[in-house]
């Protein structure tokens, strides 16, 4: 098993069975759950508006070349410097190599999750600079020197409590551990940065191909901030970020906000085109765009999970997703979480590596039902399964299913392996659960299925001949129950519904 | 130059295969066969304003938009009021100053806030010129003029134009929006087709959408107002 896979495995045992963390989220989920469906249902037409926005995405998507050009030849013509990175190296050389230009010391962040990508603070840090994140959740997180948990909510696993006391112990400063009163902590520090800062670094969720501008959605204004006081502005964006027109965002805007947090539109939408202007009473002197491909060309290339450069990163899918609601946001070891996060690792870290999270799925298709630019990640998932079996099956799944497929072929062995299942699973009890167990993998967290006295085969010979003897009345009534296709139930849900397994079972049915 | 080139090549030859449209991967292999190869054109008219009939309903005539607004605006804890004159605004800002003990005003030169924002009988910094953010810091309240209020989300739509700088509109814990009775439009699609016409190519470097006080739930998913930008919005219309 691959170093990610390991680590996933064993973050996902243990969330899996944290109680508190599961009530978190629960409860986090089910207010956001509320509120995404009454502002969805406000929309005349949510599923006509998904349709649309499919569309234009793809229209942006399949066009990107075009539309690049003509973003950045806008974005220019104000006075913007636009910077192109192959890979995450690139990007961080270039934003390093700004701040030193610009003889900076202290810059502000607000969220961006292209920067979670590249690792862009630790360059930054290592290259001298004091970085701070303004966004609040962003500034938990990095107060705890972890990665967020999601990608719109990063502090989504903390209480209030836990809140206070690194407040207490980072800050000194924690009267309560009233949200209100531990937010204006934060902001306090926070403002003294801003004013502070010499360069100020945002993220994008949109590029407006047709006027170059870049479109950035926040709630709390620190991205305002930011990009406001700071003499330096730098905005990292991905080339998948792109939508054709000015007027798309009237859609995009609040789809966004409904699909991901449950608002029909964030607090602060808000669009850059340049640097400050003549006759502008503010802003920065001086506007970067780095433009990130960092292998978003590769899965461009790959023609049938294209569509998954569409994503608007609102969230959703992994809201709705019962492995991510499980595990948690930071088991996955990955920049982006969650279904979308399962589909597209693949592809910017390699398949290898990463395909055991196509298998952290329950293929229920929640995620793609509700994602607002109707990406099939669930189909992507699929997908990917197959492509990482048909890289390289490991040597001993080859075998395991070559066991398998002798002993379901060969009918004394299975009936003897049914027999000794039935003496055996009498003694089960002895060990069950334990490590002797030979069924541990399953039995360690779950009942294992008992076996039926009987088996359909016998059951049917035995109606056959109560036919004759009865005229077709006797055994209906001793109709055995669906456990006497007990193996084949248990391997099909050990394939579907345990992540851990998965990866030996899930094939099998494909 | 070069990367530019890399990406741009690396995209185009990306495209060459074309792609299955979002939805389409579950659909039985026939259709998928017979789906178009993608045009490189866009379709025309799939956009612009179209987009009204998907997103919530408002209504029309000012009216409507106001009452739409107000609740939008119930919602988002934006204090909104609609005035008869100017004056008016005058005697609520009194109140609020007195209310939440205002000593510093900031603002800018605008034929709605000027004469407004020197009622109040405090200092003004003024920042259409330039400023020191430090000073802007220490004001209590910031009253700016907008482009457009939307009654569907409402939403206040500034620009760095319009509202005198990025930062009035965002740093000072109290914003205070002054806005003409025509300046209420219905919805976003509508709102963005004004902001067209109004700029033209000639867009001011920063254009924001702003919708109720600023807010984060970053913490147990608990609403708190105030979180960086201000902590009150108070809208006035006449
Ligand atoms: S894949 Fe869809 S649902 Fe998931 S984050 Fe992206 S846009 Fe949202």
């Amino acid at each position: 098993m691959t170093a990610p896979a390991t680590q996933f495995k064993a973050a996902a045992k243990t969330l899996a069975a944290d109680l508190r963390h599961r009530s978190l989220i629960q409860t986090a989920l089910g207010k956001y759950e509320v509120k995404r469906d009454e502002m969805k249902a406000r929309f005349q037409d949510w599923e006509g508006a998904r349709q649309v926005a499919a569309d234009i995405k793809f229209e942006a998507i399949n066009h990107l070349d075009r539309y690049l050009e003509q973003f950045v030849a806008r974005i220019e013509a104000r006075g913007t410097k636009v910077h192109w990175a192959s890979t995450a190296e690139q990007a961080r050389q270039i934003i390093v190599g700004i701040c030193r230009d610009r003889q900076a010391r202290r810059i502000v962040k607000s969220k961006a999750m292209t920067a979670e990508e590249i690792h862009l603070n630790q360059a930054l840090e290592q290259a001298g600079f004091k970085v701070v994140e303004s966004d609040l959740g962003e500034f938990i997180v990095q107060l705890r020197d972890e990665a967020p948990y999601h990608i719109v909510f990063p502090a989504m696993h903390l209480t209030r409590g836990e809140i206070k006391d690194l407040f207490d112990r980072k800050l000194g400063d924690a009267p309560s551990d009233n949200p209100e009163v531990l937010t204006m902590v934060a902001s306090r520090v926070l403002r003294q940065e801003y004013v502070a800062a010499d360069v100020g670094i945002t993220g994008a969720n949109f590029a407006v191909a047709e006027t170059g501008m870049i479109s950035v959605t926040e709630n709390e204004g620190n991205a305002r901030l930011t990009a406001a006081l700071p003499k330096t502005m730098i905005t990292l964006v991905g080339i998948e970020k792109i939508v054709p027109t000015l007027a798309d965002l009237a859609l995009f805007l609040p789809m966004l906000a409904t699909a991901g947090a449950g608002q029909l539109l964030s607090g602060y939408n808000t669009l850059y085109g340049g640097p400050r202007q003549p006759g502008e009473a503010d802003g920065p002197e001086a506007f970067h765009v780095v433009l990130l491909d960092n292998q978003r060309t590769a899965l461009l290339a790959d023609a049938e999970q294209r569509d998954a450069l569409h994503c608007i990163r609102c969230g959703a899918c992994l809201n709705v997703c019962p492995i991510f609601r499980n595990v948690g946001g930071q088991t996955y070891g990955t920049t982006y979480p969650g279904p979308i996060g399962s589909v597209i690792t693949p592809h910017l870290r390699g398949l290898q590596e990463w395909k055991h999270l196509p298998f952290a799925s329950s293929l229920c298709g929640a995620c793609s039902e509700v994602c607002p630019v109707k990406i099939d990640l669930h189909h992507h998932l699929l997908q990917h399964r197959r492509t990482a079996r048909a890289a390289k099956p490991v040597w001993w799944e080859k075998l395991a299913f070559r066991g398998f497929a002798l002993l379901v072929n060969t009918p004394w062995l299975w009936r003897l392996s049914l027999a000794v299942g039935r003496v055996g699973q009498r003694f089960h009890g002895l060990v069950k659960g334990t490590k002797l167990d030979p069924a541990y993998v399953w039995t360690q967290s779950r009942e294992a299925p008992a076996l039926a006295g009987q088996s359909f085969k016998a059951w049917w010979r035995e109606r056959g001949r109560g036919t004759t003897d009865h005229g077709g009345t006797g055994p209906r009534d001793r109709r055995p129950g669906t456990r006497d296709q007990g193996p084949r139930v248990t391997s099909h849900e050990s394939s579907r519904n345990d992540p851990g397994v998965a990866t030996k079972g899930g094939t099998a049915h494909e | 130059m070069s990367e530019r080139n890399a990406i741009l090549a690396r995209i185009r030859e990306a495209l060459r295969v074309s792609a299955t449209r979002p939805g389409a991967h579950a659909a039985p292999p026939t259709s998928r066969a017979a789906a178009a190869p993608v045009s490189r054109d866009r379709p025309a008219g799939s956009s612009a304003g179209g987009f009204a009939r998907w997103l919530p309903r408002v209504g029309a005539g000012f009216d409507e938009l106001a009452a739409a607004f107000a609740a939008a605006s119930k919602e988002l804890r934006t204090d909104f009021h609609v005035l008869e004159h100017d004056a008016g605004a005058d005697t609520l800002l009194g109140a609020l100053r007195d209310a939440q003990g205002w000593q510093r005003v900031a603002s800018h030169r605008d034929p709605l806030t000027t004469r407004v924002a020197e009622s109040l009988g405090l200092p003004v910094l003024w920042t259409e010129d330039g400023y020191d953010p430090l000073e802007l810091e220490r004001c209590d309240v910031g009253i700016t003029a907008c482009d457009l209020l939307v009654a569907q989300t409402g939403s206040v739509l500034v620009t760095s134009a319009s509202a005198g700088g990025r930062a009035l509109s965002v740093l000072p814990p109290h914003h205070v929006v002054l806005a003409r009775r025509e300046q209420l439009v219905p919805d976003l699609p509508e709102g963005l087709r004004r902001l067209q016409a109004k700029y033209g190519e000639q867009y001011p470097s920063m254009i924001s959408f702003i919708t109720g006080p600023s807010r984060t739930g970053d913490i147990e998913r608990i609403l708190v107002l105030g979180a960086h930008g201000p902590k009150h919005l108070t809208v006035l219309v006449w």
